[in-house]
């Protein structure tokens, strides 16, 4: 069992009536590379200026490494924070704003020295010393904002949507970057996003939040492939969800009839014994095939639908097709293009297909009234209905 | 005309200095040459004035003067002191504790300004009167001895110079403190300084212009004040601005009039300097 660095106990947050933080708990690993994600306003911010100590919680505890550091004020706790857009000292030049921690602390004159020269290093901008905040472009003050951070040694980096302000090239570069960071130094991170991607390519484990709770919470793939609601299916990336009644079961698989009377299977342990429920497979797990060419199909290793195509959008890498089944409901498939060379080989509009995948592929979700889809942030603009 | 404008666009901007100009040129500089000028002159209303270039006027001036030049310089010190001693936490509460407040809380402070600085002056003199009601309750109560004055002493000039100018020193210091992003403060809170620490190497540094701005508007008109030593003062309390409303109005001694305030101008603008060297070098220190 890998030690707890971070531990929120029932926390919760009320601003006035307002609850930010709903009797949450959440254990974070030591060493981890650890994101909270979510959409605007779900308190992620919230969670993490309470770890900081920025901000009291209401009920509830917070501990730092098994100790109980509720009530400690921020510079009694030894976390260190990379604020929103920086909060660089505007009238301390880039030594002097990395060397603030060291010098509260009264640390030496000539270690002082040889710290902040290992920071700048570490994060790559060796020769800034002189320069005022004023001085230097986005990117560069985000990592005079990590040096500064993390020249105290910190048993937790707290990180809030550092990349936010930057543009998507130095983005992506800064996400290797933090990454290297991270791996270098060892020490826990807790990354705030509302980016999926962002929170996906860098998290060792991610809690999904929604209005002060957590959704969800695990590895980016378990995330993905088995999202346990409707809100983190569509928060992290594109998913066809399809409504259906669990009608039986065959070893491992449940039989789900869909509303148009289509049965289709899933694994058994993803229904966890509901029987409304909404089933879902993402858009690249799908297979499309022109419904002349039937592929000989047998109901127990293989999920069929017919449909009709919408839309076929060529990508290059990848043709997205927008496919209606007979109830109705429109489903997004991306079929890599691995035979085609060229748009004039995909399907056309209004030529009808079948829809294949495997049960294995399939996730489950229990219908609740919670089943409000998320507004995903995902690039190509589809939503699937 | 609008041609020649279009063709000559960069001037633009310059123009509009020139009203400005014209009015500080009228009300500042004529007078201040006038000054000068008239400090170098001799004579007396009966016989006239002639031009004689009397430099040393300026020594006589000052070694006639100087208990006044001094006290003023020292009465100037003590109010910018107090007032930013009083007026630096109002500041910063407002700043950063008024809330949805912050607007009539600035309201009370440049309340006072509604009504006129003499009559707010003269009420002081009610105040402070020994038989007053503050004191003569006191005296009653047997809190005080019965000759224990504060009208006609430094406490009673320096306290109404120091209450005429607050309003002057809170604005610009609110302005330089409201300006100050709160997660600053945070940062500095999470890098290990306490609130005291924060304060002292964030706060502060980031509200020294508004300091610098404040102690000027308070320190110069207080320098030059005389209503308050005129109204709660005695003799003893004279200052520098009473000596030159004297010599002018009442003396007609018009060329050490205008020597004494050409000092005065030159003594404040050294201490402006100074003063503004001083700040430079603190808002440096780490
Ligand atoms: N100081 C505050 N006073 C009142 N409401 C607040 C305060 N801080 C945050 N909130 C509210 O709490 C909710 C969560 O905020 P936050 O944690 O900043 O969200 P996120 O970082 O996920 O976008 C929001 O609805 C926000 O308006
Ligand atoms: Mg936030």
């Amino acid at each position: 069992m890998p030690e707890a660095d971070v531990r929120l106990d029932r926390v919760t947050k009320r601003f006035g009536d307002f609850t930010a933080v709903d009797d949450l708990s959440l254990t974070m690993e030591r060493g981890e590379f650890f994101a909270l994600l979510g959409p605007s306003g779900c308190g992620k911010t919230t969670t993490l200026r309470m770890i900081g100590g920025f901000e009291e919680v209401t009920a509830g505890t917070v501990y730092l490494g098994g100790a109980d550091v509720t009530e400690l004020p921020p510079f009694k706790r030894n976390v260190n924070t990379v604020f929103q857009n920086y909060a660089l000292f505007p009238h301390l030049d880039v030594y002097e704003n990395i060397a603030f921690g060291l010098r509260r602390r009264r640390v030496p004159e000539g270690e002082v020295r040889a710290q902040v020269k290992f920071m700048l290093k570490l994060v790559d901008l060796p020769g800034y010393e002189k320069r005022r905040p004023n001085q230097l472009s986005g990117g560069q003050q985000q990592r005079v904002a990590l040096a500064r951070a993390l020249i105290n040694s910190p048993q937790v980096l707290l990180l809030d949507e550092p990349l936010g302000a930057l543009d998507l090239k130095l983005r992506k570069q800064m996400q290797v970057e933090l990454k290297r960071i991270q791996s270098e130094i060892g020490i826990t991170f807790i990354f705030v996003t509302h980016d999926q991607e962002e929170a996906m390519t860098m998290s060792d484990r991610i809690a999904v939040m929604r209005e002060g709770r957590i959704e969800q919470l695990g590895r980016p793939e378990e995330l993905y492939e088995r999202p346990a609601s409707s809100f983190v299916a569509g928060f992290l990336g594109v998913s066809n969800l399809l409504d259906g009644e669990v009608v039986g079961r065959h070893g491992e698989l449940v039989d789900v009839q869909l509303g148009d009377g289509t049965l289709v299977r899933a694994p058994a342990a993803a229904s966890n014994g509901d029987t409304h429920v909404r089933v879902g497979v993402r858009p690249e797990k799908l297979r499309v095939t022109s419904s002349h060419t039937e592929a000989p199909r047998s109901v127990e290793d293989t999920n069929a639908l017919e449909g009709t195509v919408l839309d076929a959008s060529y990508i290059g890498v990848s043709t997205q097709y927008i496919v209606q089944t007979a109830d109705g409901h429109k489903l997004t498939v991306y079929a890599q293009n691995l035979e085609t060379s060229g748009a004039s080989e995909a399907l056309a509009d209004g030529q009808t297909v079948q829809l294949t995948w495997r049960p294995q592929h399939t996730f489950v979700i229990a219908r609740t009234d919670r089943d409000v889809d998320a507004t995903p942030q995902y690039e190509e603009g589809q939503v699937p209905s | 005309m609008p041609g020649w404008l279009r063709r000559h666009r960069g001037i633009i901007p310059y123009l509009f200095l020139v009203p400005g100009g014209l009015w500080l040129t009228l009300f500042f500089v004529v007078p201040l040459i006038t000054t000068a000028s008239v400090a170098l002159q001799e004579g007396s209303l009966g016989t006239g004035y002639r031009l004689t270039f009397n430099f040393g006027i300026f020594v006589e001036a000052i070694q006639t003067w100087d208990t006044q030049l001094v006290r003023s310089l020292q009465f100037g010190l003590i109010v910018t002191v107090l007032t930013m001693l009083i007026g630096y936490p109002m500041a910063y509460t407002i700043a950063f504790r008024g809330g949805r407040y912050k607007n009539i809380l600035l309201l009370f402070v440049i309340m006072p300004f509604f009504t006129s600085f003499i009559i707010r002056t003269i009420s002081w003199k009610f105040i402070l009167a020994d038989q007053g009601f503050v004191l003569g309750t006191l005296k009653d109560l047997g809190i005080v001895e019965d000759s224990f004055r504060l009208l006609a002493t430094p406490v009673a000039v320096i306290s109404g110079i120091t209450y005429n100018f607050l309003p002057f020193v809170v604005l610009p210091l609110y302005v330089a403190l409201e300006r100050i992003d709160p997660r600053l403060i945070e940062a500095a809170n999470d890098l290990y300084a306490s609130r005291f620490q924060a304060f002292l190497r964030v706060t502060l540094p980031l509200s020294i212009s508004g300091v610098f701005a404040a102690s000027l508007l308070s320190f110069i008109p207080a320098v030059g004040d005389y209503l308050n030593a005129e109204l709660l003062g005695s003799r003893n309390e004279t200052m520098i601005g009473n000596v030159i409303q004297r010599l002018y109005l009442v003396n007609n001694d018009y060329p050490q009039a205008s020597a004494l305030s050409l000092i005065l101008m030159l003594g404040i603008l050294v201490s402006v300097v100074v003063y503004r060297r001083f700040l430079r070098g603190q808002e440096l220190t780490v």
